[in-house]
Formats: C-alpha cells, sequence, structure tokens
C-alpha cells in the first residue's frame, strides 16, 4: 500500500509540497512541508516556478544573512542539478520529473527538437508512474536503513518493498 | 568462467554474407533500459546494484530469451574473457574496464545475435548484431526480445520522457541503431573527412572499430543515430537503412570506381603488397594487421586478387585481436610473444603454411 501522505504541513495550515522520511538512529520522522518553510528549513524542494524560487532565495537570505543556493534537487535520490551536469547522468527515473524545466531545452538541443516521447509504449503499461516515485522512495529508506545499519527497519522496508511490488505486478 | 564455446568460429555477424555485405560488415540495434523502481546504475548502492543484476538473471533466464543463451558473471570472470567478449563486441570497453566493486553480467544468444548486458551504463543495454545491411531484421528480432523481457521486468517508463535512461542522450525509445561499414576507398581518396562531417551534421555519430574513442583501424567506421526522443522507432530506423546508409555506400562505391578507373596500379600495388606482407611476414602487430587486411579486403572486393575469400578475410580481422589469439594459442601471451604467433595464425589462414 501507499504510504498514506499528509496533505498539510507540519508548521502551518497551508499545502504541504515537500515530503520526506529521515530515519536519525533508527528513528523514523515523517516530515510535510509547506514550499516556504520548506526552504526555511532549507529543504528547498524542485525548482516548479522560477519566480517563486528567487522570492524564496531573496526572502531566506534576508532571514538568514547567507547565500542561498537555487539548486534544483530530486526529491527522491537527492542528486542535485549541478551533480547532472557534472556528470551528464541523471539519478534516478524521477530525476526527469524533478529537472523537468531545465532540461526542456537541453533535451531540444540534443534531440532536433524532440521533447516528448513518440516511440514504443510498453505492451504492459509497468508500474503507474507515482508508484515507480513511491518505490524508488521506499528503496532509498531501505539504503539508509541498511547504511545505518539498522537491520531490524531494513527488515521490515525490505518486506514493505516486496509487497507493494507484489501488488503493483 | 571460461568461454569455450564461443572462441572456435566467428559470430553470425562476421559471416560476410548478407545485403550490401561488401561495404556493410554489420548492422546493430541496442536498446537502452532501465528498471522501474531502482536509481540509476551510478546512484545504486553496492546492495542495489546486485539486486538489479539478481533480478535481471533470474527473470531473463526464466523468459523464452533464456533458449540457448549464456548468461556470464562478468565480475568474476577473468580480464581475458571480458576483452574477448569486447572483441567480438558482445559487450562494450565500459563495461568490460568497471572496477570489481560493480556488479555486471552479459546474457549472451546461442548464435551470439543478442546480448543483454546488465549494469552498463544503464541496468540493462540490449543488443542485435546482424551481418551485412539488415537493419529491418535486427530491429524485429530486438523488438521481440525486448517484449519477453518487459514480460518479466517492469521499466522505468513515463508517458512524455518515455523509457527513462541514465543519459538524456538516450532517453525516449532508448534505441540506437548502427552499421559498420568498411571504407576503404574514401580513406585512400581522402574523402572520409567530408563524409564524417556530412553525417554528423545529419545528427549521426561516426565512430571506430570499438565504438566511443577508439580509432577506425582496418578502415572499420561504426555509423549510428543520435536522436532518440521525439521520433518513433520505425522512423528512426527507416531514415537510417533508406537514406543515410545507402548514401555511404554509394560514396564509397564511386570512389572504389574512381580509383580502379583513374590510378588503378597504385590500388593494385596496395592489394598485392597487402597480400605479400600478410602471407610472408614472421612478426606483425594488430594495427598493421588490420589496415593491411583492409587492402586485401578492398581487392578481394573488387574482384583484384583470388587468392582468398572474404570470410577468412572477415575472420582474421577477429582472430588476430589479442585476447582470440590467446584463446586460441591456448596460452597467454606478451606482446611480443603475440606478434609471433599473429603472424604464424595469419600465414597458415591464407594457406602459406602447409
Amino acid at each position: 500500500m501507499d504510504a498514506p501522505v499528509k496533505d498539510k504541513c507540519d508548521k502551518c495550515d497551508k499545502k504541504a509540497s515537500f515530503h520526506s522520511v529521515e530515519i536519525v538512529k533508527g528513528q523514523k520522522t515523517e516530515i510535510n512541508l509547506c514550499e516556504v518553510h520548506a526552504a526555511q528549513e532549507s529543504k528547498v524542494a524542485k525548482a516548479v516556478h522560477t519566480p517563486i524560487n528567487e522570492l524564496l532565495s531573496s526572502f531566506v537570505k534576508a532571514q538568514s544573512g547567507q547565500p542561498v543556493t537555487e539548486e534544483a534537487l530530486c526529491g527522491e535520490c537527492g542528486q542535485t542539478f549541478s551533480q547532472f551536469r557534472e556528470t551528464s547522468l541523471m539519478g534516478c527515473p524521477s530525476c526527469y520529473a524533478a529537472f523537468e524545466e531545465k532540461l526542456t531545452p537541453m533535451l531540444e538541443r540534443i534531440h532536433e527538437g524532440g521533447t516528448h516521447h513518440l516511440g514504443k509504449i510498453p505492451k504492459r503499461s509497468g508500474v503507474a508512474e507515482q508508484k515507480q516515485a513511491a518505490l524508488l522512495r521506499m528503496r532509498k529508506q531501505l539504503a539508509e536503513a541498511v547504511a545505518a545499519e539498522n537491520f531490524e527497519l531494513a527488515a521490515r522496508l525490505r518486506d514493505e518493498v516486496r509487497r507493494f511490488e507484489e501488488q503493483t505486478t | 568462467m571460461t568461454l569455450p564455446r564461443i572462441t572456435e568460429h566467428a559470430g553470425e555477424w562476421l559471416r560476410g554474407a548478407g545485403p550490401n555485405s561488401e561495404i556493410v560488415i554489420s548492422s546493430r540495434v541496442r536498446l537502452a533500459r532501465n528498471l522501474a523502481g531502482f536509481p540509476f546504475v551510478n546512484r545504486a548502492s553496492l546492495r542495489q546494484r546486485q539486486e538489479v543484476r539478481d533480478r535481471c538473471h533470474e527473470r531473463i533466464m526464466d523468459s523464452r530469451v533464456r533458449l540457448g543463451a549464456l548468461w556470464v558473471d562478468l565480475a568474476e570472470s577473468t580480464d581475458l574473457d571480458r576483452m574477448l567478449l569486447v572483441e567480438r563486441h558482445l559487450i562494450s570497453r565500459q563495461h568490460a574496464q568497471a572496477g570489481p566493486d560493480l556488479p555486471r553480467a552479459v546474457a549472451i544468444g546461442e548464435d551470439e545475435t543478442f546480448a543483454i548486458m546488465v549494469n552498463e551504463e544503464d541496468h540493462l543495454r540490449i543488443q542485435v548484431l546482424r551481418s551485412g545491411m539488415q537493419m529491418a531484421e535486427a530491429f524485429e528480432q530486438i523488438n521481440r526480445l525486448d517484449d519477453l523481457v518487459e514480460e518479466k521486468l517492469d521499466f522505468a517508463y513515463t508517458r512524455r520522457f518515455g523509457y527513462l535512461t541514465a543519459c538524456p542522450t538516450n532517453v525516449g525509445t532508448g534505441i540506437r541503431v548502427s552499421v559498420m561499414l568498411h571504407l576503404p576507398a574514401l580513406k585512400l581518396t581522402g574523402e572520409i573527412d567530408k563524409v564524417k562531417r556530412a553525417a554528423r551534421d545529419m545528427h549521426l555519430a561516426v565512430r571506430g572499430l570499438f565504438g566511443e574513442g577508439s580509432d577506425a583501424l582496418g578502415d572499420l567506421y561504426q555509423v549510428s543515430n543520435q536522436t532518440t526522443l521525439g521520433r518513433g522507432e520505425s522512423e528512426i530506423l527507416n531514415d537510417f537503412q533508406s537514406t543515410v546508409v545507402p548514401q555511404i555506400i554509394s560514396y564509397e562505391q564511386q570512389a572504389r570506381q574512381a580509383l580502379a578507373r583513374q590510378r588503378s596500379a597504385q590500388l593494385d600495388d596496395k592489394i598485392w603488397r597487402a597480400w605479400a606482407v600478410l602471407s610472408n611476414a614472421r612478426v606483425i602487430g594488430t594495427e598493421e594487421v588490420m589496415g593491411l587486411l583492409s587492402h586485401l579486403r578492398l581487392g578481394v572486393n573488387l574482384g583484384r586478387i583470388d587468392m582468398v575469400d572474404i570470410r577468412t578475410i572477415n575472420e582474421l580481422f577477429l582472430l588476430t585481436q589479442p585476447a582470440h589469439l590467446q584463446k586460441l594459442t591456448g596460452r597467454e601471451m606478451d606482446p611480443a610473444a603475440r606478434r609471433e604467433a599473429r603472424a604464424e595464425l595469419i600465414r597458415r589462414r591464407l594457406g602459406a603454411v602447409r
């Protein structure tokens, strides 16, 4: 099953657009923030609209007096756009959605103006797009649990992933 | 892991047959695919890479693809075996040379017409390789393979971007169609650079024998499409096989005719010197062999020498490579010993040693 995602920001009543689960010493904490609070917590989510980002960075600058990076970030794998620039490689399938805006002009240059897929569609439409992202998120938590040597949690997450995959295929 | 079966003969793609085989050595199609729900190889943890490898092993060898297929765990293979697979174009250099900590593998079809690399730049790189100009046949075969694998594995795919790949240069169809062309006349007349520039203007890549960053040894060039997004597979394929390749073939044919007409003595000199050296040398390096085989092949195709057939020449292109040479003689050799063994192998195959 999809983990229930909270709609509201933890700090105010606005719609939450930043969701993450942090694991510290085996303790799992869910974080749901609106765009403004995500920026304040320096958890700037995906660059959705440039104007909002500009607004945010000037807002945060005014608050903290520190220079702020307007770095686009993939919420699933944590890869930044400048890491992509260095390696020319995306971190995970969700990077495409996360970097969509910056990527589009690049794709146009690479693919003779092509920006949208016009080819084969898998017969079995496979795992739906939002479920693909959920699966990536679960696997990231699993990898973190393994890295933190929290094997109890890891085993539980592994079972969750397996159940999730069985349900979707 | 040893690969005894596959050294004794050349793969299907070196038969020297198939349409336009005097210029088109082989046709290749490859598809880039990634598993849904996993980070790409470059960002995956060791465990995730192992999981991808194991899952692909289990599912591919459980599908109808498995029939006659050989699964090779590359992290556990010897350097020599990996080099052998590179020489046979069954894995890329990058795949062969990755560190010992990258779990990776390849599934190879019985007749070597297909190979599926696991954990290269993408989780899966499926390729089909056929002799001569057989683009449509290669595409049909790979499309079937893709369907069979897809029955067992979920691929990362979105409606907008198509098949998602680690590098955005492959996103969309994930398809790369390519031909390996023998272009000795364009090289001799110096027109090859013009062809390369024209190809680049048409958004095609021109590379050497072993792909990216390799030299065009033996006047062998790989030409491939670059665009994978915003066009359908059949459109990409049709452009390539009915416009691009025929054009390059006709340039090479014109250059061959011009050479035969205007510089026939110089042409024959190249061909017969190649024969003389190859059938008499006692010590010889790969690079020199490739250059001479190229001229000999041109001579046979133009009917100016009949001491040897095309199939033998095609095989020698492969069997004189370092890994093949060592496999054939059954021992590891340093470069000096290889140069001697290479010369002897060539003389034997050309009938100069009884």
